[in-house]
């Protein structure tokens, strides 16, 4: 399967991860080894097996439609890297030609 | 050392009760140890003292005023950094989430606090809990208490190495691979991973959400218990949470009973990678099963050989989902908000500084498994195989009452011995993952002492979903005749040894 630096660096874009170039270096190679030692699991997984997304099957758990306490606005912001007018202040969300 | 910091939990609580002792007594002393040791095992990310006396007078105030407390009230506990709580500082490991303070707290942060236990503070772990060596933490790498130049396990290393240390005699972690059993096993320790649901998830970070389970971390069995007791249970807030009664575990631990139990041996977890010692002293825990009155067979689970392939294409294709909340808008670390770059180039660039390589390492083989071409191959085929690893258990389960295997295949490896190499640092993880992807319960427990190096080996015990009291009844009558057999803990022997003494402020 070969993993080039190329393709890394796009995975890492999908992801949301900026990585170096150093990064992509030691990256390619290292998910490669990994990649080839899990794809083992193709050997056993005939078509006839049912697929297990959760070991406890629950299904559609509800409560009751009532409101419950929250947390107050100024709690969730308190965390926040920026903050303005009572809301969470982030970088501009359109490109260039918007 | 003060004797009160080689006390059992169990032990400890009669003696508050008794009036003998005070919460504050025994808090001072725990911090007085973390002050005379963690220089050098490093277990803690945040200590916070002012609050644990506060908290330890509290319990001694409400117990002169007549107050009938649980178990644990006044007993000091070491928190892995994963449970919010609020107004100290929640980090998982990771520099993205470097003091962040939650604004609630997890559920069992409020079940821990609601039985008066006295939080010590928050232990180092790998970053996100993602490792089993503690050497992905975004901040140091926690020692070994019992060589300081090796590994406490991972990714609860912090929480293992902090009851190893007499830090505290109690601690709380997670299990999604093994990281409490796995760190339990290097440092002599109690650890479980109770069936996926019976403890809740609110407010634990995510890593797997599908395999994260939150345990309790002791000295002894019945410690373990007395905390497993208080954690547990239903919680409406986790949507998989299951809503059915806890089985008795503290009865199960006092009852320490295996006469006509059926336990066998998982054929598939040994033999070759698997350390001599640690196979010598699994064999001779086996012996004394036996003599206790136990039936030992032996049984196959032959889709065993495939769980770490199908954990490793899981477990990451969850995390690359779940660790997508981390987008430098909400909370934690932003980098590269210069008003001109745009979201994605602020949450690309904050996510590529504030992630370490493993983590990056998992989010993009997750990526890849679940994308599209690939998801069949990858994604579709581990969970088929994670159905192939319930059924071996089923299987088993119908003939033999618990299942018994090593905890890990080696005893604790050097700091830096496997960084390099991913896959030799997964396989740590070979014989607790199965337990994960089935969702049943399991307990490591300490064996003895390698004859190799000297160093600590743990004894896995399986059991069925639900049914953790079993885990509590074989593992409490395994150490009591061990303990009876080595004439005391192994941990006192570590305590009595040159290697231990700096545990007694000697010099090490």
């Amino acid at each position: 399967m070969a993993l080039t630096a190329k393709e890394v660096a796009r995975l890492g874009e999908l992801a949301r991860i900026r990585l170096t170039d150093s990064e992509l270096e030691q990256l390619a190679p290292q998910l490669d080894v990994i990649l080839t030692a899990v794809a083992r699991v193709s050997e056993v997984a005939a078509t006839d097996v049912p697929p297990t997304s959760h070991a406890m099957a629950l299904i559609n758990v509800f409560r009751e439609d009532v409101v419950q306490p929250s947390l107050t606005p100024e709690a969730v912001l308190a965390g926040a890297p920026s903050v303005g007018d009572g809301r969470f202040r982030v970088p501009r969300i359109l490109g260039e030609e918007a | 050392m003060s004797d009160l910091l080689r006390t059992d939990a169990a032990e400890l609580s009669g003696l508050l009760a008794e009036k003998q002792l005070s919460a504050r007594e025994l808090t001072q002393a725990s911090l007085e140890q973390i002050e005379r040791v963690d220089s050098a095992v490093k277990a803690f990310l945040h200590v916070d003292a002012a609050r644990a006396l506060a908290s330890a007078e509290a319990i001694d105030a409400r117990r002169m005023a007549g107050e009938e407390l649980g178990p644990l009230a006044g007993i000091p506990l070491a928190m892995k950094d994963i449970f919010t709580m609020t107004g100290a500082p929640t980090t998982c490991g990771s520099r993205i989430l470097e003091g962040w303070v939650p604004p609630y707290n997890s559920t069992i942060t409020d079940k821990v606090l609601a039985a008066g236990i006295v939080v010590l503070g928050k232990t180092n772990m790998d970053e996100f809990a993602m490792g089993s060596s503690t050497e992905n933490s975004g901040y140091f790498t926690t020692h070994n208490p019992w060589d300081l130049d090796r590994i406490p396990g991972g990714s609860g290393g912090g929480s293992a190495a902090a009851l190893a240390a007499f830090e505290a005699p109690l601690a709380l972690g997670t299990d999604t691979g093994g990281s409490i059993r796995q760190p339990a096993a290097v440092t002599a320790t109690v650890g479980v991973k109770p069936t996926y649901g019976a403890t809740s998830r609110y407010g634990v970070v995510a890593m797997a959400s599908s395999l994260d389970t939150p345990g309790p971390c002791a000295r002894t069995v019945l410690d373990a218990a007395l905390l497993h007791q208080v954690i547990a249970g239903w919680d409406p807030r986790d949507s998989t949470s299951i809503n059915a009664a806890v089985p008795d575990v503290v009865a199960a631990a006092k009852h320490a009973e295996v006469k006509g139990l059926k336990i066998a041996v998982v054929r598939e977890l040994g033999g070759d990678g698997y350390a001599p010692g640690v196979l010598q002293r699994f064999n001779e825990a086996l012996a004394v099963l036996a003599e206790l009155g136990a039936e030992i067979t032996e049984v196959s689970c032959p889709n065993f050989d495939y769980a770490l392939s199908a954990y490793y294409l899981i477990m990451p294709s969850e995390v690359s989902s779940n660790l997508a909340r981390f987008d430098a808008m909400r909370y934690g670390l932003r980098v590269g908000d210069d008003g001109v770059n745009s979201v994605e180039d602020v949450m690309n660039l904050t996510r590529g500084a504030g992630f370490g390589a493993e983590v990056k390492r998992r989010i993009i083989i997750g990526t890849y498994a679940l994308s599209s071409g690939y998801y069949d191959a990858y994604y579709g085929s581990a969970q088929k195989v994670r159905t192939l690893i319930t059924q071996d258990f089923d299987a088993a389960f119908a003939s033999a009452d618990v299942l018994v295997s090593p905890t890990t295949p080696t005893t604790a490896f050097k700091i830096g011995e496997r960084v390099d190499d991913p896959l030799a640092m997964y396989k740590a993880d070979l014989c607790t993952i199965p337990s994960n992807l089935a969702g049943n319960c399991a307990i490591s427990v300490p064996v003895g002492l390698s004859p190799d190096d000297g160093l600590p080996v743990g004894f896995q015990i399986m059991a069925p979903a639900m049914a953790d009291d079993r885990l509590y009844r074989v593992g409490a009558a395994l150490e009591q005749a061990l303990t009876d057999r080595w004439g005391g803990r192994l941990l006192d022997q570590l305590v009595a040894s040159p290697a231990g003494a700096y545990l007694n402020g000697g010099a090490r």
